[in-house]
């Protein structure tokens, strides 16, 4: 079911009328209320009015996350904090989150596009939604419960953890919706079989799952163990969070982007330049609705490409396909975002140790797992067993304290790990997506 | 009264003991005692050489992380609770052992016994004044 008609079925020369008509006025918002904005664009020498027609948002200048960590917490708002109703923040990179807030308004938005994107993955009123993702500064959970509300549908605000009460909770509820991020989904399907409960017998119709990337493959064995249909949900907090982007059930085939929300654009990560449809490249997405914390040509790093061929579920909204990677050396582990840069700032502040140090990530009975292999130094090295234990359960500890992920630490040889500036040196990732 | 012994960092590989006893046959060093703790990642191998320094520094040239640490070389009666009395004399006085373990070689009747303590001047001050000989690190290495 179509949850907009009107919007998601617009032909694109009326859509983009819309876009051009929202762009300018979220420009001209940005550049009276947000210092950062204004500096932009005079460094630029572009005035909000210069912006005629789409292609002008190609001479605009990038915001990448560096300038919303820039501006911690609230500089990059362009409403007073009176118009402010609620506040989201991603998981921090070297202790810094990044903060986002919303108007009631924007909340408003954000509910109807994830009305829509529940609606896409095949969620009716009628439906019972079992909500696994996390509640909290984390935009998963409260993103799906406000559009399942919106869509009239009853939501089971189950949050993340607990699995064997999930899986209880499954059986007796009946859900009909699975919303969860797709490590997880299977995670309940290994918890239900050793509790002697079969997917087959539950209630489930589709599943709609995000928050990191997964593959073809993972999409079939989460349709096989858990007897239901998978869709691919997109979304970033420093856009909205969840709800940028929705796969169709009925296609299975690529995101539709709300674009009366947001303008993407894929561009050649090296040189900034825009690429034309269908070309594979950076996703750049500009929000045009948003009123407390518009974004402007911000620098997803997600690697996509997109294509605006009208769909077979009757929606005119350009798809993207399904992620395919990162410009950056960011990892996203159960959900958590990792930069290989915060590992090594809480290895930094642990005495004796050397910032040498290699991040091992795999996926072990479908939960991701970080090892980080850390080179003792002779500073650092006791004789004694126990002291060595304590000093891996220290850098254990502080990892899962600043980073919010638990990782295991292996301690290395000196001079075993490979001395490069690049990602591949520092992370290896035996995750098959 | 103490004795040095060699402590080297050893993650659980295939194949990294016996380069490591391969470095010192190399250099000519000769393993007098050794003993290997380990976890399911890293071991820690000690051992009692006949030349410290030149097993520390071989060693390190190689990329080992390598450290000296004191430890006491008791002589223990080679007979029933010949061990039981010493552990029991230094618990009495307070004394924890971290880790011990024994020469590979015999002294007349007398095992020789490889100690790590908390305390070590204390611990072998209690062994010497309680009977207990102390076998200093040049007679040890020699043995």
């Amino acid at each position: 079911m179509i949850f907009n008609i009107e919007y998601e079925t617009m032909p694109r020369e009326a859509l983009e009328s819309i876009q051009l008509r929202r762009l300018q006025a979220t420009l001209s918002r940005a550049y009276a209320a947000v210092p950062f904005y204004r500096n932009q664009l005079d460094g630029s020498g572009v005035k909000p009015g210069d912006v005629r027609s789409l292609s002008d948002l190609s001479r605009l200048p990038f915001t990448t996350k560096q300038d919303l960590r820039d501006n911690y917490p609230f500089n990059m708002f362009a409403v007073p904090m009176d118009n402010v109703v609620r506040i989201h923040a991603s998981s921090g990179t070297t202790g810094q989150p990044t903060v986002v807030g919303y108007t009631a308004r924007d909340i408003d938005t954000w509910a109807e596009l994830m009305a829509r994107a529940l609606s896409a993955g095949g969620a009716t009123r009628g439906d019972i939604i079992h909500n696994a993702y996390g509640y909290g500064l984390f935009t998963g959970g409260l993103g799906v419960h406000y559009g399942a509300e919106k869509l009239g549908a009853s939501i089971i605000p189950v949050s993340g953890g607990n699995t064997r009460r999930q899986v209880i909770i499954m059986k007796d509820f009946g859900p009909s919706i699975l919303t969860a991020t797709p490590s997880y989904s299977l995670h309940l399907a290994e918890a239900a079989e050793e509790m002697g409960v079969s997917f087959r017998d539950l209630n489930f119709r589709f599943g709609v799952f995000g928050a990191e990337p997964w593959s073809e493959s993972m999409r079939r064995e989460i349709e096989e163990k858990l007897h239901l249909k998978a869709v691919d949900i997109y979304g970033l907090s420093e856009v909205i969070g969840p709800g940028v982007s929705i796969e169709c059930h009925e296609a299975q085939n690529g995101l539709h982007i709300f674009e009366d929300h947001f303008i993407p654009e894929i561009i050649d990560p090296e040189t900034g330049q825009p690429l034309p449809w269908g070309e594979t490249g950076e996703l750049v997405i500009t929000s045009i609705t948003k009123e407390a914390f518009p974004v402007i040509r911000y620098r997803t790093r997600d690697i996509t490409s997109l294509n605006p061929e009208p769909c077979i579920c009757g929606r005119t909204m350009a798809r993207m396909n399904k992620v395919s990677g990162r410009t950056d050396d960011m990892l996203i582990i159960r959900g958590v975002n990792v930069f290989p840069s915060q590992i090594e700032s809480v290895l930094m502040e642990i005495k004796g140790v050397e910032p040498h140090y290699q991040l091992e990530v795999d996926r072990r009975d479908n939960l991701d797992t970080l090892t980080v292999r850390v080179e003792i130094s002779d500073a650092a090295f006791s004789d004694e067993v126990k002291e060595l234990q304590r000093l891996s359960a220290t850098i254990e500890n502080n990892i899962k304290e600043t980073l919010g992920v638990s990782a295991s630490v292996k301690l290395a040889e000196p001079k075993t790990i490979a001395r490069s500036e690049g990602k591949a040196a520092r992370v290896i990732d035996r995750r098959k997506l | 009264m103490q004795a040095q012994q060699i402590s080297i960092f050893l993650e659980n590989k295939a194949g990294r003991l016996s380069e490591v006893t391969g470095i010192l046959s190399d250099a000519g060093v000769n393993i007098r005692a050794l003993s290997l703790a380990d976890t399911s990642d890293f071991g820690v191998l000690r051992l009692i050489v006949d030349d410290n320094e030149k097993a520390e520094s071989t060693l390190k040239k190689s990329g080992f992380t390598v450290k000296k640490t004191p430890v006491v070389a008791a002589l223990v009666n080679d007979r029933p609770g010949g061990l039981h009395g010493i552990l029991d004399l230094l618990t009495r006085n307070g004394i924890n052992v971290e880790y011990m373990y024994a020469f590979v070689q015999q002294s007349g009747d007398n095992a020789v016994m490889i100690f790590r303590f908390d305390k070590i001047d204390e611990a072998a001050r209690i062994l010497s004044e309680n009977g207990v000989e102390i076998i200093d690190g040049d007679r040890l290495y020699a043995m």
